[in-house]
């Protein structure tokens, strides 16, 4: 047990190391290349706390990816100097808000009746900010300038790639950290004993509706922390982000990578995003169709994702 | 005030795309009641269904032969995407199911993009013919759709409670186990009944087809669309889903008048979200004791 989590906090270090290196040495498109790995790693994680900790499949992440973005395009546009603090927690207010009204109907029901419902709210969302163009620019969405970075006290620079994927870095090991602590907590167990038994957990005497609902708003405020940093580091909001098929993403990460290990959806983006790119060299617009089919052999062969059989020491 | 002519138009559209919705719909609900399968892909299959149907039909000229066309082709397909990917997912968790057959769906969508191209496609309707409704001409094909879609769904049942293979499809949803122990070859009936469901999605998606242009995207509105139906009327109930899709068709319909069709789908979203709230059963079952 020692040893395994020694083994584990060295592998941490290692890894965060690496990705703080990295700007330094990768050229231009790798270091944006792995800044986004880190965004979509973020809204991977915090759909894993549903996937691999509770057993619930959401299909609806896009709504609080999307609503990040958009908070954070309201703050910047619509209220004085742009505030780097302002737009992060008017983006996590307006994810928040929508997580508690999908956590609030979406968690009497389980299973694929969760997934759907999800879907559902996640299309209602999309519709709202497709159609109200007064307020949401419609289908062209809102651009902004980039916020520069501020320590209150400290004074403010603007962004450079490098500070930003410190930025960025910084963020998602400290939402990583937050997500480990609260699986390994005791509310984190109920979680998994939903996962592993709804029925005898509710016998026990848990209120597995209260704690179902709580993980669906966590797990919607790191998903909306998610959209906050992509809103920054690509300077718009726009409806295709609210879109299924980012909810959709989400899931994949989770099953490329392996569920219920927090690191292993981050590898699935990564992995998601390599095959992304390498398949988009030769069929630009269809790389969905070989990524679709290993997507789909690997729900079949190999279900416990490319991490999976690191689960154990992962969680130690 | 909106004239009574209007209301009746809109009742009459309605009708004629909760008929289609209804098609869709029941091949969704017979695969989820005998295999527990969420079938995500079926409105990718709805969408090829009708893409083939655009190919037949150009190169024959014969639309009844586009519709059998597709029926076969998609059966095919559906048969072999059931014994590839499902089967052997068969007794894991069910929501493996949603993902591998999501996989499925971004694949099916994704070839129709690269092979037909983003230009939507057309089939020329078979009946071009109109009549007087009040002061608007409006088309029998319309009406030739809703009651094609009822002689299919109405085949499937007679199916279903007479022949001897429905009789084997009943068996295996009532009790997997008992059926396969009196000799029905269950795997065989789980890829026959996949296979009838994608052929009734490509059936829906050809008559569909001349209405609208046949495009990559409209699958995905339609699995939502077919989802929100079997949910309201209750997994794995046919009847219900009929019901179901008629009554949501309808409600959006009306709603379009106020609103535009964009938003009216709220509306049906809406009904799903109180179905699943206060009757997660499902509407138009009776209510469990």
């Amino acid at each position: 047990m020692r040893t395994q989590r020694t083994g584990y906090w060295v592998g941490f270090v290692v890894v965060l190391g690496l990705l703080t290196v990295a700007p330094l040495v990768l050229p231009e498109f790798w270091r944006r290349f792995v800044t986004e790995i880190l965004i979509w790693g973020l809204l991977a994680m915090s759909s894993d706390l549903l996937i691999g900790y509770t057993g619930m499949v959401s299909f609806g992440h896009s709504a609080f990816f999307g609503l990040g973005m958009y908070g954070t395009a309201a703050a910047l546009l619509a209220l004085g100097p742009p505030n780097l603090w302002l737009a992060l927690s008017s983006g996590l207010v307006s994810a928040a808000v929508v997580a508690a009204f999908v956590a609030y109907f979406a968690t009497r029901l389980r299973d694929i009746y969760f997934a759907i419902t999800t879907l559902v709210f996640s299309q209602i969302f999309y519709v709202i900010i497709f159609t109200w163009t007064d307020m949401t620019g419609g289908e062209n969405g809102l651009t902004f300038s980039q916020p520069p970075f501020s320590i209150p006290g400290l004074g403010s620079g603007r962004f450079t790639p490098v500070t930003l994927h410190w930025f960025v870095l910084g963020v998602v090991t400290l939402s990583y950290l937050g997500l480990r602590r609260i699986t390994q907590s005791p509310f984190g167990m109920v979680l998994q004993s939903i996962r592993e038994n709804e029925a005898r957990t509710r016998a026990i005497g848990y209120h597995v509706e209260r704690y179902k609902i709580v993980a669906v708003m966590l797990s919607g405020l790191f998903a909306g922390l998610a959209g906050v940093l992509y809103a920054i580091q690509n300077k718009f909001a726009a409806p295709d982000f609210v879109l299924f098929l980012v909810s959709g993403e989400a899931v994949i990460f989770n099953v490329m990578g392996g569920m219920g290990t927090l690191v292993g959806p981050v590898a699935g983006a990564a992995f998601f995003l390599l095959l992304r790119e390498a398949f988009s060299r030769f069929f630009p617009e269809y790389y969905l169709i070989p990524v679709g089919v290993i997507f789909t052999l690997m729900v079949v062969f190999l279900p416990q994702g490319l991490l999976g059989f690191l689960r154990r020491r992962l969680n130690a | 005030m909106i004239p009574f002519e209007q209301l009746l138009v809109q009742a009459i559209n309605g009708i004629v795309t909760g008929m289609i919705l209804a098609l869709v719909a029941s091949g969704l609900t017979l695969i989820f009641g005998i295999m527990d399968v969420v079938n995500f892909a079926h409105g990718d299959l709805f969408m090829l269904g009708a893409y083939v149907g655009t190919t037949v039909f150009v190169t024959t000229g014969n639309f009844w032969l586009a519709l059998l066309g597709a029926c076969v082709t998609m059966a095919a397909l559906g048969a072999a995407l059931q014994i590839t990917t499902l089967r052997p997912l068969l007794g894991r968790d069910p929501l493996t199911t949603i993902l591998a057959t999501f996989g499925i769906s971004l694949v099916l969508q994704n070839y129709a993009l690269w092979q037909y191209g983003p230009v939507p496609r057309k089939i020329m309707e078979p009946l071009t013919g109109h009549f007087q409704l009040f002061h608007i001409e409006y088309p029998w094909y319309r009406l030739l759709i809703a009651m094609l879609s009822a002689v299919i769904i109405g085949g499937l049942w007679l199916f279903m409670k007479y022949g001897t293979y429905g009789i084997w499809i009943r068996a295996t949803t009532q009790d997997r186990l008992m059926a396969s122990a009196m000799g029905i070859p269950v795997p065989r009936v789980h890829t026959g009944v996949f296979a009838i469901g994608a052929a009734m999605a490509a059936a829906s998606g050809v008559l569909f087809a001349p209405l609208v242009g046949v495009n990559h995207a409209m699958g995905f509105d339609f699995t939502l669309r077919a989802f929100v139906v079997v949910v309201v009327g209750g997994m794995g109930n046919l009847g219900g889903s009929i019901l179901a899709s008629i009554f949501l068709s309808l409600l959006e319909a009306f709603a379009s008048l106020w609103v535009s069709p964009a938003q009216a789908v709220i509306v049906s979203f809406i009904v799903l979200i109180l179905t699943l709230l206060f009757r997660p059963t499902g509407l138009f079952v009776p209510t469990p004791k």
